[in-house]
Parts: structure tokens; C-alpha cells; sequence
């Protein structure tokens, strides 16, 4: 039995039908593991790797390709709430909103509250540039935000 | 402007727009059932009559890239839609996804049906959640329904379609990175030729095609290709390679204007059109400095430039790489362009996927430079150094694999173009405008 749990392992290969090959499982299947795990650890890529019969260096090859797997260093808090950047926020605060988050959480962009609650991070853009400045609370856009806004989304986490 | 009736819009905003029952009620999946009816090379032939051309940004004559399939293959075809979505300032397609799945759903079972193809793949950027779910309600109703699956209609076609979810990367959105990502592999862009219609997804011919690309066919097989020729721009004699622009289009509009939202218009409409009629005009009562006509890739349109047309054809007029995704950002005379240019460097470094030296480097490197300028620290020979950099980058030498590459450089040459003056005044007064915000951003 290794860190994967059963379940987790039958998740992932209830995906398999969906693909001629295993290997177009990689992305699912660290999507699965880093929601359940907040992370995902070199045991946990050895493990994905065996399922889908691949090596684990091709394995972790994509996962470290995307920022957005997190390996046992950088575990995700609770939640994850990232800030726009791009563009349109820039225009209407993003930026501000940004450094006003991290100051409140006391973290810089990519570490983690004290209490594990929110890991901070900043977006290229969001696709929400409609409701500019917006911030991503785990995939749930929330748009036009105010300081005041995030202060009670914060609080509501 | 006469008042426009929306088609791709039409079902935002009633209510229960998600679901299958009220889609249905409003003449949902008959197009389909019509397509079915069809021989593929029918409705092949009635999308290339329609004009359409691809809204993922790059404008191919959508019908045209569908007879690109072998003949007679045996399959498995693959039809790969584009959910990603990530080019700054664009947000038409989240909109759809969200609001209206199944017309999106009914593009691509008519479009599988006419190129042959039994699978389509959907895309999907992960951050769109709202989008995540509502298609994935929407993909499990169309099975219950038996709209989706086999022997569809006792028609003999069979349809599976998977939804697929990104892990926060621009790059994904390039049709061949796309490709290498569903695969399970780094979104690494792939030489071409051979192009995906030959040899795509898993070596197998492959279509790659765009959300709104796939409302619109829906849109056409309901009302005919006449229908939507009659709406928008023919090709402009002056331009050999303009196949014109057709149909309806979503214009999204955000930065600093009063009513940021996407719109539906026919295809041609002027960024002064856009601005004062749709979007109630600048914010803070303030003046137009420059639009991005289509996601910062396209450079930008000065305050002179608002007249011309938004069409395929129109922004390239103005110096712009084209029309992009239609995605209009008003920037406000109070803003600072060597600010707004920093933000695009610093978007392409960040997103560039490193495989092609010129790109890799080149990107860094304009960051590095309008970093060093808005520091205070710029001179005015940064200025040609940035332009010279970001001419030696693009895809016409054939140096970089993608496109990428030319859109990072794009808005560099193009706003030292136009905005040449205030970038020199920056420079002169040795103004410094950096945000404390991107000290911390700087970390990563
Ligand atoms: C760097 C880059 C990013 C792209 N991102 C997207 C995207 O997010 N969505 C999209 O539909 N097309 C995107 N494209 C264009 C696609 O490569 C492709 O042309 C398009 O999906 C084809 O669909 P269409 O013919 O329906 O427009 C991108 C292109 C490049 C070079
Ligand atoms: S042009 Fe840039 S983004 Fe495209 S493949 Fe080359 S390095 Fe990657």
C-alpha cells in the first residue's frame, strides 16, 4: 500500500477508457492526486508513473512543465486563491489588490497563511476581465473586488 | 448603429440557460439532428459557403481546414476543442461554456459528424470552474438523452466526448501544445508540418477548433450559410489574402470603459462603436490613450485608430498583427504606456515554454529591459535595443516553433512605433513607476 489511496488509484483508472493510451492520463491524474493530497509527492509520481505503465521521470517531466502541480516543498494551503495580473485587472487595481492580500495574510505570492488556510498566488489572466480586478478561489471566479471584498472573502474561507 | 439581433447570445441570461430542457425548447439540437440528415461533405461544404473563419485568433477559413483530412482514413479523427483560453483580456468562450454548454455541445457533434470523427476532446484552462461544471452537466445530459453515444438517432454515427482540464498554462492554447498536453506531456509546441489534420492527436489526423468557432456552426447549420454571409465584411480587394470576415462576432470589452462585457455584433464594427455605444464610454469621464484590438499579442490602436474595423482584415491596417481574439482593452490617457507594455513583456516571459532560444531569451530579455526602464535606470537606446530584440524573434525567419513568439514581440515593436515619444519623455524625466506589489510578484 503506498501513499495513494485505493479509491484515488480507482479514480484514475476509471479515466482510462477515455484515451487510446494511458499516458493522456498524466494531467487527470495529478489533478486527482493534488486535490486530495494538496500536493504532489515524488512517492505519489512513482505512483502515478506504475498505474499508467510509465517511467516515473516522464511523469514528473510534465507535472514540473506546469507551475501549477506543487511538489512536497511547496504544499497547497485549504484553498487557493490567486489574483490577476494581466491586463485588464492591472488597469483597474489588480496589482494593489495583490499586495493588499499578501499583506493581510502575511505571505509572499506562492507561500502559504500561517494557519494553512490560503496559499496566495498571482494569475496571468483569469478570463474574468469582465468583473476586473478579479481573483480565482480555487476555480470559482469572484469579480469586481474591492480590498474591503477580499478582507470578507478572506475571513469567509 | 441599427439595433442587432444577438444569435450566439440570444439564450444568455434567460433563465435555467444550462440545461438541456430549455435548450431543447428552444429548438435545441435540431441543427444536429439536420447534420445527421447530411452527408459530412455536405456540411462541410455548407460551413465553407458560410465564410466562417476560426475566432481561436488565427482566422482560417474553418471548412477549408476540414477538407485538409486524409481521405477515406480509416480513423480514429480526432476533433480537439480549444478551451483554453488564456490570451489576456479574452473571455468570449468562458461565456458561452458557462451560459449556453449545449450550443457549444451541438457545434461540436455537428462538426464531428461532418469531418468523420467519433471523439472530441474538450480543452478546458482549469481555472474556468463555472465552465468545468456546466459542460459537464451539460455532456452528461446529451448521454441520458441519447445525443451523445452510440448509434445516435439510429443514424449508425457514434459520438463520445471527453472533457479535459488544463493546468493554468498559455501555452496550451497553441493548438499543437494542446495537443502534447492532452497527450500528458509538457505543452511543447510541435514543428510543422506535419499539420494536425495529418498527424495531431495521438499521430492521428486531428481538428483543432475554437469554442465560438463551434457556436457559430450550430448557428449555421440552424439558419444557413446565407444567413451568415450576409452579416459582416467581404474581402478587401486591396488585400490578396483577406477571405473576408462573416457572421456574427463576440466582442469582449474590459480596462477602463463604464460597461466592460462581451458583445455580440456583426463582424466589422469600429473600437468607437464598441467603446461609446456598447461599452457607455471611458471611465471617470476620461479619453481613449489606445486600444489592444484582440489580446495583447496584436499591439496596440491609438486614439486615431477607432474607426477602422474590427474584422479580420482591419486591424492590421493599423499596424496591428490582426484582429486576434476581438478582445478590446481601452486603455485611459492617465496610463502610462511603458506600464502597460511592461505588463505584456512580463506576460510572454512568464508563459513562454523556453523550447526556442529567440523566444526564450527574447522574452527575458524585453522583460528585463522595460524592468530596467521602469526603474528609473532606462535609456533611450533601450528603446532600439527593444525593438531590435523583438525584431530578431519571430516566426517569419522560421526560428521559433510558434506564434508565441510573434505575439510577445508584436506589441514591443509596434508600441515603440507609436508611443515612442512618451516612452522617451519616461526615460528623460527618469520617472519611476515601478508597484511595490511587483516586488513581492518578483519572487517567482
Ligand atoms: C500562443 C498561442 C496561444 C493560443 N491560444 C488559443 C486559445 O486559448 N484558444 C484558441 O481557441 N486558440 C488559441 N490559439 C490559436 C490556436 O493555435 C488555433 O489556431 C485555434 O484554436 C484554431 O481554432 P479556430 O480555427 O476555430 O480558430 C493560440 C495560438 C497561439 C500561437
Ligand atoms: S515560440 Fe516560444 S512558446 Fe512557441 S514553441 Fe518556441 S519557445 Fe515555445
Amino acid at each position: 500500500m503506498g501513499v495513494l489511496s485505493e479509491e484515488l488509484r480507482n479514480q484514475i483508472r476509471a479515466l482510462f477508457p477515455n484515451y487510446p493510451n494511458k499516458r493522456a492520463v498524466v494531467l487527470p491524474a495529478l489533478h486527482l492526486v493534488q486535490d486530495a493530497e494538496r500536493h504532489v509527492s515524488i512517492e505519489a509520481v512513482r505512483e502515478i508513473a506504475e498505474l499508467l505503465e510509465l517511467r516515473p521521470a516522464e511523469v514528473h517531466d510534465t507535472m514540473t512543465f506546469y507551475q501549477f502541480f506543487k511538489d512536497e516543498k511547496h504544499k497547497l494551503g485549504k484553498h487557493r486563491v490567486w489574483v490577476c495580473r494581466s491586463i485588464s485587472c492591472m488597469l483597474r487595481g489588480g496589482e494593489e489588490l495583490l499586495q493588499h492580500m499578501c499583506e493581510k495574510l502575511h505571505v509572499h505570492p506562492g507561500e502559504t497563511s500561517a494557519d494553512g488556510k490560503v496559499t496566495m498566488e498571482f494569475a496571468e489572466c483569469l478570463g474574468a476581465c469582465d468583473g476586473a480586478p478579479c481573483i480565482l478561489v480555487d476555480d470559482e471566479a469572484h469579480m469586481n473586488i474591492t480590498p474591503e471584498k477580499a478582507d470578507e472573502l478572506l475571513k469567509s474561507l | 448603429m441599427a439595433t442587432f439581433e444577438p444569435t450566439l447570445l440570444a439564450r444568455i441570461g434567460k433563465p435555467d440557460s444550462q440545461s438541456l430542457e430549455t435548450y431543447r425548447k428552444d429548438g435545441g439540437y435540431e441543427g444536429f439532428k439536420k447534420a445527421l440528415g447530411m452527408a459530412p461533405v455536405d456540411v462541410i461544404n455548407l460551413v465553407k459557403d458560410s465564410g466562417l473563419r476560426g475566432r481561436g485568433g488565427a482566422g482560417f477559413p474553418t471548412g477549408l481546414k476540414w477538407t485538409f483530412l486524409p481521405k477515406d482514413h480509416q480513423g480514429p479523427i480526432y476533433l480537439a476543442i480549444n478551451g483554453d483560453e488564456s490570451e489576456p483580456a479574452t473571455f468570449n468562450n468562458r461565456i458561452l461554456m458557462e451560459m449556453d454548454p449545449h450550443q457549444v455541445l451541438e457545434g461540436i457533434a455537428i462538426s464531428c459528424h461532418a469531418i468523420r470523427s467519433n471523439k472530441a476532446y474538450i480543452y478546458l484552462r482549469y481555472e474556468y470552474g463555472r465552465s468545468y461544471r456546466a459542460l459537464k452537466k451539460a455532456i452528461e445530459e446529451c448521454y441520458a438523452a441519447g445525443l451523445f453515444g452510440k448509434n445516435i438517432h439510429g443514424t449508425g454515427f457514434d459520438l463520445d466526448v471527453v472533457l479535459h482540464r488544463g493546468a493554468a498554462a498559455y501555452i496550451c492554447g497553441e493548438e499543437t501544445g494542446l495537443i502534447e498536453s492532452l497527450e500528458g506531456k509538457r505543452a511543447w509546441p510541435r514543428i510543422k508540418p506535419p499539420f494536425p489534420a495529418i498527424e495531431g492527436l495521438f499521430r492521428k489526423p486531428t481538428i483543432v477548433n475554437n469554442i465560438e468557432t463551434m457556436a457559430c456552426v450550430k448557428q449555421i447549420l440552424d439558419r444557413g450559410a446565407e444567413w451568415f454571409k450576409s452579416m459582416g465584411v467581404p474581402p478587401d480587394p486591396n488585400n490578396p489574402r483577406d477571405a473576408g470576415s462573416y457572421g456574427p462576432k463576440l466582442y469582449c470589452i474590459s480596462g477602463h470603459i463604464n460597461k466592460p462585457g462581451c458583445y455580440e455584433l456583426p463582424m466589422g464594427v469600429t473600437s468607437r462603436q464598441l467603446i461609446e455605444e456598447q461599452g457607455g464610454g471611458v471611465w471617470k469621464g476620461r479619453k481613449v490613450k489606445a486600444v489592444v484590438p484582440g489580446g495583447i499579442s496584436m499591439g496596440f490602436m491609438t486614439a486615431d485608430e477607432l474607426d477602422l474595423p474590427l474584422d479580420f482584415n482591419g486591424p492590421g491596417k493599423a499596424g496591428c498583427l490582426g484582429l486576434g481574439t476581438a478582445a478590446v482593452t481601452v486603455i485611459d490617457d492617465q496610463t502610462s504606456m511603458v506600464d502597460v507594455l511592461f505588463n505584456c513583456a512580463r506576460f510572454f516571459a512568464h508563459e513562454s515554454c523556453g523550447q526556442c532560444t529567440p523566444c526564450r531569451e527574447g522574452t527575458a530579455w524585453m522583460h528585463k529591459i522595460l524592468t530596467r526602464i521602469r526603474m528609473g535606470e532606462g535609456q533611450i537606446r533601450d528603446l532600439d535595443l527593444l525593438t531590435e530584440v523583438a525584431s530578431s524573434m519571430g516566426i517569419i525567419p522560421g526560428t521559433t516553433i510558434c506564434g508565441l513568439s510573434d505575439g510577445a514581440a508584436w506589441p514591443i515593436k509596434n508600441a515603440i512605433k507609436k508611443f515612442r515619444g512618451e516612452f522617451e519623455d519616461y526615460i528623460n524625466s527618469g520617472l519611476k513607476t515601478v508597484k511595490s506589489a511587483e516586488a513581492l510578484m518578483a519572487v517567482h
